[in-house]
């Protein structure tokens, strides 16, 4: 092959910038269709041509970034949540930005469920337990309290929360929700009209909503003093949904009985408190972290990046 | 049943103790030594309650000679001698239903814990590993593996529904196919059978001498390298040191234990595997459970003094 059409080969595969290392790689098929380049290792040809930027983590993708790339059409991030991306630039730029659609809220919500049951029925503490050999030391472990027939309050019952209901109801639980808008019928959970009457209706809150102003810290102290006392707050959206220093002290006091976190405010710190409570189970982000589910968000990134360049309609954009 | 002799063979529950003591004339078995208790109370003993692991056996049964009920806290009854129950005229009771969705919670939730190592991530980030190291592992989905049942009686058609809601494929066997009551679940003949079709075994018949180590080498081979045992069944359902062989060898790809051979010993190899999750026995473990549990064996020994109809009788 001549120089000159091996560089027509390579140019003839569309440019994708990339914002971040990806840890989540690429597919076979997305390194034999596009060209990607590190954002940070464009040049200034490359950062005026790019139409496309694939955001495969979570560090932020700021105003000044986007500003940076004038071409700039697209916005493809393998997450499902976008508060990492500055929205509202996008917006004034007419960039349309897609997700990861649905891709991933089977495994957020199997994992959420997981969290529930290991909350209420102590299954990492119990474990824990066992691991230090104390059973046959200690004898019988503390009873538990049970999960069937809990009152399962969801905030947000989008794709992720409404699998968790689905789940959750199978445990015969009761489940109600809040969203920004009651569901249509025929819908079978209850609806709230705010997170604080959910919560005081509720044995177990399960944040499965987007993190957006409107929901910041949206679980405060009033909505933890609701839950109260025998209550189990299960995060599995964004640390910032929650108020978490308030969190600890409730934790702490016995406001509310536990709660399941898979997410925090400022990853990955977590609060050292939380590190000795055997009521609380912690996880390092991990509700999306499956095969199945990283390779569905790359095809859906790939799918949505085959369709941007056919001139074909986005398999999952999101409205700004 | 204030003149009822009854012999608790372990302090299984604070509230059914402190019941038996008030309404009962209770003796409690750990309070002296075995020989010294049975010569000075064995006749005055006319019900026995234990539990899981503490059971009215032959020799027991032999030294009560007014033995009239065994009122058991546990659905489990492998430990009573139920022939020699038999054979005497004396009535066995058990603590089925009102346990069995904690069971079901619990198996489900193993399962879970185990394919999306929950209780590892746990550790691993009160181990300030998360800060220090990143956290990049993978792990599988639950939703949609094929989940295979090992007795469809209460507590595995509480699994089936529960898992059912997961889109799991539900596998089962038992003696007997029952096609018309469960058209949407896939029988096999054989226990190895439903573990070469499924991701998800899950222990959840009686233990007697046809399911002792039902759950075989053989039967782990078919589960796989890829294949999840969740035991929430007894300890002897399951062939422990090929359990832990399996385990260790990856022949079979992880398990979720709440039940062991040997209570409360929990075999050391099985410690720190980044694929097993052990829970002490919590099967019914919750306090409104255990309510549940003592309040059906005072009502069983109610209705024996009362000469009515058992609540739940076995024998």
């Amino acid at each position: 092959m001549t120089p000159s059409a091996a560089g027509a080969d390579a140019k003839a595969k569309p440019l994708v910038l990339v914002s971040q290392p990806s840890d989540s790689g690429l597919t076979p098929v997305m390194e034999g269709q596009f060209r990607f380049v590190l954002a940070a290792d464009a040049d200034a040809a490359t950062a005026a041509e790019a139409r496309v930027l694939f955001v495969p983590g979570l560090r932020p993708v700021t105003a000044d970034l986007i500003d940076r790339l004038p071409a700039l059409e697209l916005v493809a991030a393998i997450s499902v949540g976008l508060d990492h991306v500055d929205l509202d630039a996008c917006r004034r730029r007419g960039i349309t930005v897609t997700n990861a659609g649905a891709t991933f809220s089977v495994d957020i919500a199997d994992y959420a469920v997981g969290l529930v049951v290991a909350v209420l029925r102590r299954v990492a503490a119990a474990d824990a337990h066992l691991q230090r050999g104390r059973w046959a030391m200690d004898g019988d472990y503390p009873l538990a309290t049970k999960v069937s027939g809990k009152r399962v309050g969801i905030v947000g019952l989008g794709s992720i929360g409404s699998l968790v209901a689905r789940r959750l109801a199978a445990f015969g639980c009761p489940v109600a929700y809040h969203s920004r808008t009651r569901k249509p019928a025929p819908c079978p959970y209850t609806f709230f009209p705010t997170v604080r009457a959910l919560a005081a209706d509720s044995d177990v809150l399960v944040l499965a909503c987007a993190l957006t102003e409107e929901t910041r810290r949206v679980v405060d102290r009033e909505v933890m003093e609701a839950l109260g006392a025998g209550g189990v707050l299960v995060n599995v959206g964004r640390g910032g949904l929650v108020d978490e220093p308030e969190l600890v002290r409730c934790l702490r006091e016995g406001v509310i009985g536990g709660a399941g976190l898979d997410v925090f405010e400022n990853e990955p710190d977590v609060p050292a408190e939380l590190l000795d409570m055997d009521n609380v189970v912690l996880s390092s982000h991990k509700a999306v972290a499956t095969a199945e589910s990283i390779r569905g968000a790359l095809d859906a990134v790939s799918g949505n990046l085959e369709a941007f360049f056919a001139g074909r309609p986005l398999l999952s954009p999101v409205s700004l | 049943m204030e003149s009822l002799g009854v012999l608790l063979l372990y302090p299984v529950n604070a509230y059914l103790e402190q019941e038996l003591d008030r309404r009962c004339r209770l003796y409690r078995f750990w309070e002296s030594p075995r020989d010294e208790f049975l010569r000075a109370h064995a006749g005055a003993v006319r019900a026995v309650v234990g539990n899981a692991n503490y059971g009215a056996d032959a020799a027991l049964i032999d030294a009560l000679p007014a033995l009239e009920i065994v009122a058991s806290f546990s659905v489990g009854i492998d430990r009573v001698d139920l022939a020699k129950c038999r054979e005497r005229g004396i009535r066995v009771t058990n603590t089925p239903d009102v346990l069995t969705d904690d069971v079901a919670d619990l198996a489900v939730g193993l399962a879970i814990a185990v394919l999306r190592r929950i209780p590892q991530a746990d550790r691993y980030v009160r181990a300030g590993l998360w800060k220090s190291r990143g956290d990049y592992t993978l792990t599988t989905r639950f939703s949609g593996k094929r989940v295979g049942i090992i007795g469809l009686g209460r507590i595995g058609q509480a699994v089936a529904r529960r898992v059912e809601a997961f889109d799991c494929p539900v596998n089962y066997h038992q003696r007997t196919e029952q096609k018309s009551v469960y058209p949407n679940y896939t029988y096999y003949p054989t226990v190895v059978e439903l573990a070469s079709n499924s991701d998800v075994l899950v222990v959840a018949c009686p233990l007697n001498a046809s399911t002792r180590h039902i759950v075989s080498r053989e039967v782990m081979e078919a589960l796989g390298p890829k294949g999840v045992l969740i035991n929430v069944g007894r300890g002897p359902h399951v062939d422990e040191p090929e359990m832990v062989a399996a385990l260790a060898d990856g022949r079979l790809g992880g398990a979720g234990l709440d039940v062991f051979e040997d209570e409360p010993n929990v075999p050391e190899a099985l410690l720190g595997m980044d694929n097993v999750v052990l829970v002490p026995h919590v099967g019914s473990g919750t306090y409104e459970t255990r309510k549940a549990m003592a309040d059906l064996v005072l009502g069983n020994l109610e209705a024996h003094v009362l000469s009515k109809p058992l609540l739940t009788p076995v024998v």
